[in-house]
């Protein structure tokens, strides 16, 4: 029993540590020649093993200058400032009010008003959807124009970066050596390593992504009735689109979702929140009264603008999520 | 109910020092991802399911794999990737 524990708790470690056991049929590439100091890998620069070298190079340094009286001090004040902040950074912990206290200065008078008349102010009966889309709408406004703005930079720097490639393949002009400055900017790698005949996958996510898309769909519009919102159900949404294009292909989404889809639609829905949302900058919020009904507590068709919000940022938030994804793998949307 | 939330602590803790400590990068993605979940489970029992389902889906999913994505383009993933290249 106790020799079983031993083993499952070493191959654990060896798994954290990352020396699993390796696969029979694995080709164990011949031991590389011993490298000089300072010729390292490139790619060792992304492995947690750089640390190692860069030890190593610190101990070189200090036996070239011979300063061994300042690496001590070194570690030592780097040790003393450790603990220092620690300790602080522990004390203002504890002095921190208890958890859940009904005394906290966050339980102040601007909590209670948002509970009790929350519903009847917002009309929604989720307050979280009524606080952040309705008495807090502008500072969601700025979350969804960040998200926005975030997306449209990085269509601009990787998006830029291919055109400018295409162009160049198709009229290459050589410098007076022969080089060839087909490649401005970082070259794009296409990625054609997503096999688009993987049976499981396929058959795993032509089960599971309706479903997928239906709760995204759910949470977006039962923002202001049951938990979540826009963001979350977006969130949900670009999922269902990246598992989409992981299983059948970029070019069966570019099908319905392109470049073009996603600034026509982010730039729709930021525009509309902007107009119903807006005017608030300009009138003062106090004492503004919706035209709109706010309906009955519960009802789909209540809330007054919360639902249509709501589906503004659920459409931000899905393009957005997708665009980083299409854009940092295939510099394409 | 309170044995399930220390328990879930526990874990939370185990899973944020074993991504640091973890020598392979794949593995530590993998490692935040069951944090990520593991917090949402902890949200629940906090009473906020709003935040829970944002943190199972930014935190559990679109994170995890722009951390995969990344791990792609740097050839970090494993063998196979190094051999179709």
């Amino acid at each position: 029993m106790n020799e079983e524990l031993r083993n499952i708790w070493t191959q654990f470690f060896n798994w954290v540590m990352g020396n699993g056991p390796r696969p029979e049929n694995e080709v164990i590439p011949p031991e590389p020649p011993p490298a000089l100091p300072f010729s390292q890998k490139p790619t060792d620069k992304f492995s947690r093993f750089h640390e190692a070298t860069l030890k190593e190079r610190y101990t070189q340094w200090l036996e070239l200058h011979g300063l061994h009286l300042f690496s001590v001090i070194y570690s030592g004040l780097s040790v003393l400032t450790c603990i220092v902040i620690v300790s602080l950074l522990l004390a203002t912990v504890a002095e921190l009010p208890p958890f859940g206290h009904e005394r906290n200065p966050a339980n102040n008078e601007v909590i209670r008003r948002y509970v009790q008349h929350g519903g009847r102010e917002t009309g929604a009966q989720n307050i979280v959807a009524g606080l952040i889309l309705d008495y807090r709408a502008f500072d969601t406004f700025g979350e969804s124009a960040v998200l926005f703005t975030a997306a449209v930079s990085v269509l601009m720097i990787l998006g830029a970066s291919r055109r400018n490639s295409l162009k160049d393949s198709q009229n290459p002009h050589t410098d007076p050596e022969g080089r060839n400055f087909s490649q401005r900017g970082p070259p794009v790698i296409r990625h054609h390593l997503l096999r688009k005949d993987d049976a499981i996958l396929q058959g795993v996510a032509s089960l599971s992504i309706p479903v997928i898309l239906m709760m995204g769909c759910v949470v977006v519009i039962n923002g202001h009735l049951s938990p979540g919102g826009g963001f979350s159900g977006g969130a949900i949404l670009s999922t269902a689109l990246i598992l989409a294009a992981n299983a059948f292909g970029f070019e069966r989404v570019h099908n319905f979702f392109n470049e073009r889809t996603f600034i026509v639609s982010s730039s729709t829905a930021l525009m509309i929140y902007a107009l119903s949302k807006g005017y608030s900058f300009f009138t003062g919020a106090n004492h503004l009264h919706s035209i709109i009904p706010k309906g009955t507590i519960g009802d789909i068709l209540s809330a007054g603008l919360i639902l249509p919000l709501n589906i503004c940022v659920g459409l931000i938030v899905a393009g957005t999520l997708y665009g980083f994804y299409a854009l940092f793998s295939e510099g394409d949307m | 109910m309170l044995t399930i939330e220390w328990l879930l602590l526990l874990f939370l803790i185990v899973c944020a020092v074993a991504v640091s400590i973890s020598k392979n990068l794949l593995n530590s993605v993998i490692i935040f991802m069951s944090y990520s979940l593991v917090m949402a489970v902890i949200w629940v029992l906090l009473r906020s399911p709003d935040l829970a389902i944002t943190e199972a889906a930014v935190g559990a999913g679109v994170t995890s794999v722009l951390f995969f994505l990344a791990l792609r383009r740097i050839g970090q993933m494993g063998h196979k990737d190094e051999e179709e290249k």
